[in-house]
């Protein structure tokens, strides 16, 4: 009932909504970039209590990469954890394609379109490559078409095909996260957020993930990029926000962010660059 | 007579890897050993008896003592482990300790404290083979029990709410952002498990020919050991457990004394207990 209430996201990918004249209004509406995905209002949230986000804004809009740098502890991971409901926060509101998250369990809110890769990946490690694909696409009615979309996945990233019945945790660390972006897609998300698909790979796996990451863009999918490796994420990304300590203390487009002397001097190790590149 | 006690202990092993699947399904997804499983296998064995006994046909019986079974399981985890989850472990294990006690006293107070026989007689024929005589009853309870493991294998490896549960077992904070509702998923586990139980119970009300309250107090304990015999939380583990417990208890009592069939079972789960803690095949959620 939610799904037909919410406005399309960018792509013909998600669905057939039968009335086109809405669904047009809906793409103009995105091409003037007016259109929000999702929206964090003062945020507060934390582990007992501790409060890791000290009331964090931030809005997403259709189509867009946007990015969260920042550095250890600043409740980068925290943020992705209260929006898709892991972590139900304190305060403050998060709205989603204008239903409201903040009192939602994870597995009602992955239903409404928004899909987490997780931090250090979590495939199933145990379970079989499509297994773990399937279960991306769990909570989906259409299960004929998550079949298909199964197929398509296999036919684009033919490694997981290769690999399809072997157990997940045989992969090594890239392939990995190659198949936790898979299995989030496979829920068809409006809006796909990563926690640090860089973390822990080898630089050729990263060039890799951030390939996939690229063509996800040019295919008009939404994207919240965490990371600490600022440098790939303000690459990719089209809008950028700088937490520090739970809180955003700067924002503008990557381009910005890319030039600001204190992101360079704190995430992009400018002056250090020389040295070793 | 190496064989027939062989056999033997392949049929008591069943039904003890039946009632094993059920701890450590339930292992794998909560973390706890749910001490009331031999009451569950109890109460299977009283329903599908006085259902019998009401004259209702014998595979409906079998099929209603494993739904009340079933039914027990579930109603037992919301009330007796649901609201405890998240408190520190030992709590739900008192909880599964006090839920068993209560549903011992429930069954002396609801059926009376002694045996009742089984209200039909199979008129099982032995078979000769190769010189062997092999009961058909035991046969039988051997091919049911393998049956139903065969069909839980096939579930949890093959469809959709079976990979569910694994992944559940696996991560649940994952499994949750998957869409997966991890409630549902501990219901369903607590329903299959218990069933299972319920069919061992059936099953060994038929082969010893009696229920009785106290009747899942052994079993229980005994597939205890052959779930950690196999390693606790794995499937395949529990079969292979309790199947070899089952053929070490029986080939035990008639090579060294049958007074010390019940230790056998005990003296196995210390000795693993010791050696290798973590059993035969370890692992959550294979």
């Amino acid at each position: 009932m939610e799904r037909a209430s919410v406005p399309a996201p960018t792509r013909y990918y998600f669905l057939g909504f039968p009335n086109e004249s809405l669904n047009e209004k809906r793409k103009t509406r995105q091409q003037n970039q007016n259109f929000t995905v999702l929206t964090l209002k003062s945020v507060q949230a934390g582990y007992g209590k501790l409060m890791v986000l000290k009331g964090v804004s931030l809005h997403v809009r259709a189509g867009e990469v946007v990015t969260l740098i920042g550095g250890n502890g600043a409740g980068k991971s925290t943020t992705l954890r209260a929006i898709s409901g892991l972590l139900p926060p304190f305060r403050g509101v998060v709205e989603f394609n204008g239903a409201d998250l903040t009192r939602l369990p994870p597995e009602r809110i992955v239903t409404l379109g928004l899909a987490l890769v997780p931090e250090g990946r979590r495939v199933f490690a145990t379970l079989s490559v499509t297994a773990n694909l399937e279960l991306g696409a769990f909570h989906r009615r259409d299960q004929k078409q998550a079949r298909k979309d199964l197929e398509e996945i296999q036919e684009r990233f033919p490694l997981l095909k290769e690999r399809a019945s072997q157990p997940a945790g045989t992969l090594s660390g890239g392939e990995q996260q190659i198949l936790a972006i898979c299995r989030a897609l496979m829920s068809r998300p409006r809006l796909l957020m990563l926690d640090e698909p860089s973390m822990g790979l080898a630089p050729l796996m990263v060039s890799r993930v951030y390939d996939i990451l690229r063509e996800l863009k040019e295919e008009g999918t939404t994207l919240l990029l965490i990371e600490q490796n600022a440098r790939a994420a303000l690459k990719l990304a089209d809008r950028g926000y700088v937490l520090e300590t739970g809180r955003i203390i700067l924002d503008g487009s990557a381009a910005e962010l890319r030039d600001d002397p204190e992101v360079q001097r704190a995430y992009l190790g400018k002056g250090y660059r020389e040295v070793w590149e | 007579m190496f064989l027939q006690q062989l056999l033997n202990g392949l049929t008591a092993g069943a039904v003890y890897a039946l009632i094993a699947l059920g701890y450590t399904m339930i292992y794998g997804i909560l973390g706890l050993i749910n001490f009331a499983q031999g009451e569950i296998y109890m109460f299977g064995a009283f329903v599908a008896v006085l259902l019998l006994g009401a004259g209702v046909n014998f595979f409906l019986a079998f099929i209603g003592g494993m739904g009340a079974a079933a039914l027990l399981g579930v109603a037992l985890e919301r009330v007796a482990f649901r609201p405890l989850r998240g408190s520190h472990p030992l709590v739900p294990l008192i909880s599964a300790i006090g839920a068993s006690i209560f549903l011992q006293s429930l069954a002396l107070l609801l059926f009376g404290p002694n045996d009742r026989p089984f209200p039909i007689q199979f008129t099982f024929s032995t078979i000769t083979i190769a010189g062997l005589p092999l009961s058909s009853l035991q046969g039988a309870i051997l091919l049911a029990a393998l049956g139903f493991m065969a069909l839980l294998v096939v579930f949890v490896r093959y469809t959709r709410y079976g990979k569910a549960i694994v992944a559940c077992a696996l991560d649940r904070d994952t499994a949750r952002l998957m869409g997966v509702n991890v409630d549902r998923m501990v219901a369903l586990t607590f329903l299959i498990g218990s069933a299972l139980s319920g069919a061992a119970g059936i099953m060994m009300a038929i082969y010893y020919n009696a229920t009785y309250p106290r009747m899942g107090l052994l079993p229980g304990l005994k597939a205890f050991s052959a779930a950690i015999l196999g390693g606790v939380g794995s499937i395949p583990g529990a079969i292979l457990g309790g199947l070899l417990l089952g053929v070490a208890e029986s080939l035990g009592a008639a090579y060294f004394s049958s007074g010390y069939k019940d230790a056998i079972a005990f003296a196995i789960l210390i000795l693993v207990l010791l050696f290798r803690p973590q059993g035969i095949l370890k692992g959550r959620g294979d």
